[in-house]
């Protein structure tokens, strides 16, 4: 038998246009940011990528008033649909640039290309155009009929899908006649500044969008300065937790975008191969760092052992390695510091008893790599079960009845996200009514669209990022 | 867990769903159905691979070696055979080291002249029968078709399966008809076209490929070429899926052949990648998987002259036939 080696196929990297050093964007400039620089790493291979010039408190301050400015003088008393514009000006802009942010994401944060290449990127420009189309409509969007912005909004997102997550955050905030002080990770800074200089090129007024890079302490400024109306954040629980104390009784709007443990329910009558396919795509797609991910899968026990094998049969042909590849499917982890909190889940869930399986791909001597792993005979007692692993771990739950499926896919303090698979279409509403989560795939998983409500129950957050109902964040209403 | 084959070649377990019409209705309604959209998700997602350099030579070459050459024109003669034949044995008369065809697929009227044309050279002839494309006959006429095919020195035979009995839920009637040619075919290699076209559903699809591997098919074949769509990436991931499910109970190794709309090299290694991920890298060889194509050929001849020369040359320089 001949074996076919596909030849490697890596995107160009000076498509990315790496800069050396990269600035903080305020007041419609870039300028150096007081704060102590911080270097970037590209995750697949450990190399510094570039030095980025963080903010102080005094540069948060800065950016704060600039941002009030803007608001009170032009962006929040423009018409929606001069507004428009603009949004839409930028939503062309990510398009035209859409290879360079591609590579570029692919760099810093360690994601494969195809995904950055056609989810990532494609997605960022969707939701600026989604946005824009809100612009001069807000009238009709069930707010009043003449609802006003909210102010200045502090925007905090996490590295996972760092340019897709600023969209997310600005494209909204923007529409709604909102000005915006933004802090990308502190290990992926690159696509947010790239983005801001696409703001200074569609010729935003200055104050706009300000873009803060900078560790935690900064997101604590952005996020307590007084002259902040309304906080948006998405990342982990527990910095969740801190910023809902911290922003107690000040009247500030708040909404949290938290972590999650979402269950995948497979039951008897599901088209299995394509069962395969949503649970490979929910748990290895962005090597499992999304919130929203299919983390635990729970499948019905007389199907369980059929599935199972057709799962490791799949995840073994997973390609793992260099994310500039364009036949990567699972590429670097973002950081030593996540590679190393999955490394002690995984053995947690080796020394509580759960029966581990990894794919054995080959893994790069270099960067941080972890294979595709899936536990079985996993229990609801489990810290695999329970706490969010955000990482290419699945942890498999059986069950016996529909009933039994609900209550342990609720049988988490989380509830982002769930995806029910069945050929049955009243079984599919039944369990979305029953499910405590905000978002429910049926037959499919990690489908994202701007026109679609996103958020989360319980320790996952609150408040609704796209569609409709996302717009109510950013008005004052 | 295989278990072992019985005299008519189905395991025990297979041979019981086969026992009756109820009893093969049952089996194939109770097969996991298929979601269209994840399977095209699927397909899409595989096509984005891209195979460069080394990788993409050798996938040419073995696209080459898996073409299954096809006229199947009324306007047929015995000069357009024998040229086609031609190509087949030497596909690039500049280059003798590229491979063969793998088989020269023309009616049963034409069989004796391909034979005679091909003899010694390696390259099958396969001939279409029953009543091909449609199907449309009693089946005294399809044996017969089968038959002469097969009397003339045909190594493989393209049926057509009933797809009226199919879709009208006789399942027992496509059964026996396979099983029925796959005893006239003697030693001939069987591929049982579904004609997924008019199947119209994935969940048919995958019926009708369990229906051709359980009743002895070797190859199980999207298409005609005659009806559109023909052979498409979902219907062919369906497919190989279905074959590599008949593996992993049984043991056996089936074939797939796409045939229709393949023209370009793109799309054959789309194919290729589709093979090698869905069904396994064991399937990537002429035995097991077949292109049903006539333009495509002179692409990947083409395709094959560039990436070693390092430029384009232009169809003036393979032969057209």
């Amino acid at each position: 038998m001949t074996t076919w080696e596909y030849a490697p196929a890596p995107e160009n990297r000076d498509i990315a246009n790496l800069k050396p050093n990269y600035r903080m964007f305020v007041d419609g400039e870039f300028t150096e940011g007081t704060g102590e620089p911080l270097k970037t790493v590209n995750p697949a291979t450990e190399e510094v990528l570039a030095e980025v010039s963080t903010a102080s408190t005094s540069d948060v301050d800065r950016a704060v008033k600039a941002a009030r400015r803007a608001h009170d003088r032009v962006w929040g008393k423009m018409p929606g649909a001069e507004r428009a514009k603009y949004v839409y000006r930028i939503a062309r802009m990510i398009a035209e640039r859409a290879r360079e942010l591609a590579v570029l994401e692919s760099l810093d944060n360690g994601k494969p290309i195809k995904e950055s290449r056609d989810v990532d990127v494609p997605l960022a420009s969707a939701h600026f155009f989604h946005h824009a189309g809100w612009a001069d409509k807000l009238s009709y969007a069930g707010y009043g009929p003449d609802p006003r912005p909210v102010g200045v909004a502090g925007q905090v997102i996490p590295w996972n899908f760092p340019l897709l997550m600023a969209a997310w955050k600005i494209a909204p905030a923007l529409a709604c006649g909102n000005t915006v002080v933004l802090k990308p990770a502190e290990t992926t800074p690159l696509t947010a500044l790239v983005l801001a200089e696409i703001v200074q090129q569609a010729d935003l007024p200055p104050g706009v969008v300000n873009i803060l890079p900078g560790a935690g302490d900064v997101g604590a400024a952005v996020v307590e300065h007084p002259g902040v109306d309304k906080v948006a954040f998405t990342g982990s629980t527990d910095v969740g937790k801190i910023i809902q104390r911290a922003i107690a009784g000040t009247g500030k709007k708040l909404t949290l975008e938290l972590g999650g443990k979402a269950a995948n329910v497979v039951f008897d009558d599901a088209p299995l191969d394509q069962a395969v396919e949503g649970i490979v795509n929910g748990i290895f797609f962005n090597q499992g760092h999304v919130c929203c991910a299919g983390s635990r899968l729970l499948v019905q026990e007389s199907v369980a052992d059929e599935l199972l094998e057709k799962l490791r049969a799949r995840v073994s042909t997973l390609r793992v390695g260099d994310p500039l590849d364009k036949n990567t499917d699972v590429g670097a982890i973002n950081s030593a510091e996540q590679l190393r909190k999955i490394t002690d889940l995984v053995a947690s869930g080796e020394a509580e008893g759960a029966e581990r399986w990894t794919s054995a791909c080959p893994l790069p001597d270099k960067g941080f790599f972890f294979a595709p792993t899936v536990f079985s005979g996993v229990s609801q007692a489990m810290r695999i079960a329970r706490e969010e692993i955000f990482g290419p771990v699945l942890s498999v739950l059986t069950f016996r009845t529909p009933e039994e499926a609900v209550a342990k896919a609720n049988n988490t303090p989380y509830g982002l996200s769930a995806g029910i698979w069945t050929d049955k279409g009243s079984r599919i509403l039944w369990m979305a009514q029953k499910l405590r989560a905000g978002v429910v795939w049926a037959n499919t998983f990690n489908r994202f669209d701007p026109t679609a409500p996103f958020g989360g129950y319980q320790e996952s957050g609150f408040g609704r990022e796209g569609g409709r109902v996302g717009l109510e964040a950013y008005l004052d209403v | 867990m295989v278990a072992p084959p019985t005299a008519s070649g189905l395991t025990p377990e297979f041979a019981d769903v086969t026992r009756d019409e109820s009893s093969l209705r049952r089996f194939l309604h109770g097969l996991p159905g298929v979601d269209q959209v994840g399977v095209e998700q699927r397909a899409a997602g595989l096509g984005t691979r891209s195979i460069k350099k080394a990788s993409k030579l050798w996938a040419i070459d073995t696209a080459i070696s898996m073409v299954d050459l096809t006229t199947l024109e009324g306007a047929d003669t015995v000069g357009k055979v024998r040229s086609l034949c031609a190509k087949a044995r030497r596909p690039d008369p500049d280059r003798p080291e590229v491979p063969k065809a793998a088989a020269v697929c023309v009616y049963p009227d034409l069989v004796e002249t391909a034979v005679r044309a091909l003899a010694g050279s390696g390259v099958g002839v396969a001939s279409v029968a029953t009543a091909f494309p449609s199907g449309r006959s009693s089946m005294r006429v399809k044996i017969a078709d089968t038959e002469l095919a097969v009397a003339a020195g045909a190594s493989e035979v393209d049926m057509v399966i009933d797809r009226g009995a199919f879709l009208s839920g006789r399942y027992g009637q496509v059964f026996d008809e396979i099983a029925t040619i796959k005893h006239a075919c003697g030693d001939a290699h069987l591929k049982v076209i579904l004609e997924t076209g008019e199947l119209a559903t994935y969940d048919n699809v995958r019926r009708a490929s369990w229906l051709g591997l359980l009743a002895g098919g070797d190859f199980i074949k999207t298409s005609t070429g005659k009806v559109s769509p023909a052979a498409t990436l979902p219907v062919t991931h369906v497919m190989l899926q279905a074959v590599r499910d008949w593996h992993d109970s049984t043991g056996e190794l089936r074939g797939v052949k796409p045939a229709g709309g393949i023209r370009t090299t793109k799309d054959a290694i789309r194919y290729l990648v589709a093979v090698h991920e869905v069904a396994g890298p064991e399937w990537l060889s002429p035995e097991l998987f077949r292109f049903g194509a006539s333009s495509l050929l002179n692409d990947l001849l083409m395709q094959r002259r560039t990436q070693l020369d390092g430029h384009y040359s232009g169809p003036d320089y393979v032969t057209v036939d």
